[in-house]
């Protein structure tokens, strides 16, 4: 099943390198003894709850706090206007924008912070909610992104000297338009299609939420909290408060899921600092689930209008994409500076023709703000859903085969390292190998046959198939930064005396198995058991800097950094082996775990013995530090490009539009498997999510800017009667820039399967003359659109 | 008002507010904190325990409507130092990433192995749908409950 070569195996089971092993993280997990944020509790602790806005805008003429001040068991009660004191009430976004943290002058979305209670529990800090009367003026709403620029549309950020639209940004372009429209002219096929990529929401089963203990005697603030890159947050939280970076120590204890969501900072994090600050005790923070889903990081909302061009044999020219980008009422989104639309421009996919153009508007709306988030690979998901579209639309069109008209486009092997017509490098690939495995293990021809039989009968099967890139393992440093902090990862290693190791990482697992795969890398490396060795992660006074889990980057910039410091220790390692041998280290060769003497096997030293000696008395040579310990910094010299082939088959009921997934085969090319059975489990998740984003889940608002996806009753999560037994095959190309040819793939799967889930189900209901329908297709939206009705799916229809 | 309550065996007794739910009387009043909570709205299930013998949204009940009752939580799983078979079942079969769904689908599917010991993939699919999991897709998930399945009948007829 794995390509994996065979390793030797530890006392314990475990391989000694890369391998099937279960987790070590597992053992606290299936006994209940995880520590999630909401699990911290503190002498003393105080519990905060946000009153929010109902209005998505108004106008705050006053806010009566009297009441909620009476309420035994209120400590007190935060506003705008106090955090205006302090310069708080407004805080950096990641995107250079600023954001509220308890609104001043009005509300800008439903659900923003208004008001903060800090009381001696939970249950009193709610009930304190409702007494607290807010004096509100509702406002005109822009709840419609295509109405967010109508001449006489009101402004929502006003806040902002002399803005006078709703433009977050007027036009961000990659690609050569010239030369697209030159291809697009000498075109014999032209398709375009409107396509939205609605507002879902990444909704970790574990909310967002933080303690914070502010110590009034040492000036010394530790955050507990729920994130994906605690050192990204120290400095932020530095810059925003004022508060000395040395004396803020953030905690991400185990966090219950993360999918981007917990990237940005929330009003509800710098909240508790401030309660704690003010209250001179620890102050715990967690939003409950329509909080989670209404106020914090959605994901997509886009809308793409999307052209491909080709000639009458099927040969692609050329795409175009033009965007209209849905922010919210703040620039929240999270992504490096140098890419406000994130990395979508790798749009034109895996397929090779020379002409490429996409362009950007991003506009202001009252909703929530932040748009990268669920596991997105910084807008890569928007992407690869528009060129696998389009390419379906494109093969609809011809009456060609999709898959002949993929098959016919991809790159191919020998065009590797491959520049993009929008300036990316791929790094490796063997396309057409991967998607010949995943039409052979899905049986695409008979599926086709049968299908041809099916629909004689009047029954309705589709075949979808997504053929996706992502560029992942983000920076260098050069290119990319958030906040003008660069994106590469810091990561140290210790090897004690005995031989057992600690590996200290900037990096954050919400889940990924981090504790597992990292150990593995160093075992891989240094040839000690991975039981011997542990990872040290989420606690900023006890790891190195780096940027934090997301788009992917843990493998591939972390998941460096750790070989490499491990190569570091082995060549010191060399040093010491040779001091104990009484030989010179070039004399010395290396196998698994152990320097031994070139020609004289039975004269070695195994590095347990070495990391004694190293501690120990042994004379060195000059200049030669003992102790078995490095540090390195990984900027990575470009990002790693996995991809895979996504075939899904749906049987459709035509009469009530019901959609069922039949068959979900996932071929996935990650480069090198750390842990085979981690990368699997990944692959599934991100399954999971996208026949959730497929066919349920949505963000939609009404036009008075009402949220109508507020709890888990109206925002659909797939359960496991949604998710087949999903069916993974995979091939193995090593990136040719990374220490061990990894690429990453936590996001791969959600990136990938919309487009093959969509495509599916347009391909069953195609004999009714459908091209397109946009997500989630419920069966309401593929009932409308088998009537030749399809309708926008991201505002109330009545 | 004072509330009784058998957990994991030993008695608990304390005085709470009548509106307070199970999930914070174990998680807050308690302290037993593998019991998670999700959602509010008892569609995740992340707070499943067992009352008397069956799985139970904890965040939809109140602490005063198990007096006298008999409570099992995730903790209670462990026999003897031992695994239940489902906790080996989850850690063999990578049944969990982040473990936050994890204690309640466990509580979930212990129980539907314990109403039938041959039940089979589909029923299991059936019996866990009011568990929700963001990060597994739920394929390991059946597989770590098939495990318990097969595991709890074999120490059976052992």
């Amino acid at each position: 099943m794995t390509a994996v070569e065979e390793v030797p195996t530890s006392a314990a089971g475990n391989p000694i390198g890369f391998g099937r092993m279960v987790r070590k993280e597992d053992v606290r997990f299936v006994r209940g003894e995880g520590n999630y944020v909401d699990d911290v509790n503190l002498p003393g602790m105080l519990h905060g709850a946000i009153l929010r806005s109902p209005f998505a805008h108004a106008k705050i003429n006053s806010i009566d706090t009297s009441a909620a001040l009476e309420l035994p068991g209120v400590v007190a009660v935060v506003t705008g206007k106090d955090l205006e004191g302090l310069g708080l009430a407004w805080m950096p976004t990641l995107s250079y924008d600023t954001q509220a943290v308890l609104a001043t002058d009005k509300v800008r979305f439903q659900g923003q912070e208004v008001a903060f209670v800090i009381a001696e529990s939970r249950y009193i800090a709610r009930d304190a909610l409702e007494l607290i009367d807010v004096d509100y003026d509702p406002l005109p709403v822009v709840a419609d992104a295509k109405k967010a620029l109508d001449p006489g549309a009101p402004i929502i950020r006003d806040d902002k000297e002399g803005k006078t639209d709703n433009i977050v940004y007027e036009k961000w372009e990659a690609g050569d338009e010239a030369v697209t429209d030159a291809a697009f002219a000498g075109a014999d096929v032209v398709v375009t299609q409107e396509i939205l990529y609605p507002r879902v929401h990444p909704s970790p089963m574990e909310t967002c939420g933080s303690v914070a203990h502010m110590d009034p005697v040492t000036g010394k603030l530790i955050l507990w909290t729920t994130t994906q890159a605690p050192h990204a947050h120290r400095t932020v939280y530095a810059l925003v408060a004022g508060l000395p970076e040395h004396k803020i120590q953030v905690i991400s204890p185990d966090v219950g899921g993360g999918f981007g969501n917990k990237v940005p900072i929330y009003p509800g994090y710098v909240l508790s600092i401030v309660g704690s600050i003010v209250a001179k005790r620890p102050v715990k923070w967690m939003e409950d689930r329509s909080e989670n889903l209404m106020s914090t990081g959605f994901a997509r909302d886009y809308h793409m209008t999307t052209s491909i061009a080709s000639t009458k044999e099927g040969k692609i020219l050329g795409v175009k994409v033009d965007v209209l980008a849905d922010h919210g009422a703040f620039n929240g989104v999270a992504q490096p500076t140098n890419y406000p639309a994130g990395f979508f421009s790798i749009f034109s996919g895996s397929y090779d023709y020379p002409a490429a153009y996409c362009k950007v508007k991003a506009v202001y709306t009252n909703k929530a703000p932040g748009g990268v988030a669920y596991a997105c690979s910084f807008r890569i998901t928007e992407a690869v859903y528009a060129i696998e579209r389009i390419v379906d639309c494109l093969a609809q069109e011809l009456k060609m085969d999709p898959a002949e008209l993929r098959l016919k486009n991809l790159l191919r092997p020998e065009q590797f390292p491959y520049k993009s017509p929008t300036g990316w490098e791929y790094d490796s690939g063997e396309y057409e190998k991967t998607m010949k495995v995943a039409m052979e293990m899905v049986g695409y021809d008979e599926l086709r046959k049968e299908q041809a039989e099916k629909r004689a009968k009047g029954e309705y099967m589709g075949i979808g198939i997504s053929f996706f890139t992502e560029g992942v393992g983000a920076g260098p440093r050069k290119h990319m930064d958030i906040l003008g902090l660069g994106m590469a990862d810091g990561c140290d290693l210790r090897v004690h005396p005995t031989g057992k190791a600690q590996v200290r990482l900037s990096v954050q697992t919400q889940g990924q198995g981090h504790e597992t795969t990292f150990a593995q890398i160093v075992s891989h490396e240094l040839g000690i058991p991975p039981e011997d060795i542990e990872v040290i992660h989420g606690d900023t006074d006890n790891t190195p800097f780096g940027l934090g889990t997301y788009g992917s980057r843990s493998t591939p910039v972390s998941g460096a950094a750790a070989a490499l410091v491990a190569r570091k220790v082995r060549d010191r390692a060399r040093i010491v082996a040779a001091a104990a041998l009484e030989c010179a280290p070039d004399d010395l060769e290396w196998e698994l775990g152990r320097w031994f003497v070139k020609g004289d096997p039975e004269r070695g030293k195994t590095i347990q013995e070495i990391a004694m000696a190293a501690h120990g008395s042994l004379e060195l040579p000059e200049g030669v530090e003992g102790h078995l310990d490095a540090q390195v910094v990984y900027n990575p010299p470009d990002l790693t490009y996995p991809y895979g082939c996504y075939i899904c088959v749906v049987d459709v009921d035509p009469g009530t539009g019901q959609v069922k997934v039949r068959r979900f085969v996932a071929v996935d090319d990650c480069g090198t498997r750390i842990n085979p059975m981690i990368v699997e489990g990944q692959v599934h998740g991100g399954l999971a999510d996208g026949v959730g984003m497929a066919l349920m889940e949505l963000i939609a608002f009404d036009e008075d800017g009402n949220n109508l996806g507020g709890s888990f009753m109206d925002y659909l999560l797939p359960t496991s009667m949604e998710c087949p037994d999903w069916e993974l095959g995979e091939t193995v190309t090593p990136s040719p820039h990374h220490p061990i040819g990894a690429k990453g793939v936590g996001e791969s799967a959600t990136v990938g399967s919309p487009a093959a889930v969509v495509n599916a189900v347009i391909d069953a209901i195609a004999p009714f003359g459908v091209r397109h329908a946009d997500m989630p297709l419920t069966p309401a939206n593929v009932w409308r659109a088998i009537q030749g009705n399809p309708i926008r799916t991201d505002m109330a229809v009545e | 008002m004072q509330v009784s309550v058998n957990i994991n065996g030993v008695e608990h007794s304390r005085d709470v507010e009548p509106r307070t739910l199970l999930v914070h009387f174990i998680r807050d009043d308690l302290q037993m904190r593998g019991t998670h909570w999700g959602c509010d709205t008892s569609n995740c299930g992340a707070c499943t325990v067992w009352v008397d013998g069956a799985p139970v949204k904890s965040c939809t009940m109140l602490a005063v409507q198990a007096e006298g009752a008999e409570v099992t939580t995730v903790e209670g799983l462990v026999k003897d130092g031992a695994l239940d078979p489902i906790q080996e079942g989850f850690t063999e079969c990578h049944g969990l990433q982040c473990g936050y769904c994890t204690p309640g689908m466990m509580m979930t599917g212990r129980w539907l192995v314990d109403q039938n010991p041959n039940i089979t993939r589909e029923e299991i699919r059936e019996g866990i749908s009011g568990n929700i999991c963001r990060c597994t897709g739920y394929k390991n998930i059946l597989d770590a409950i098939e495990y318990a399945r097969d595991h709890a009948n074999s120490e059976v007829s052992a």
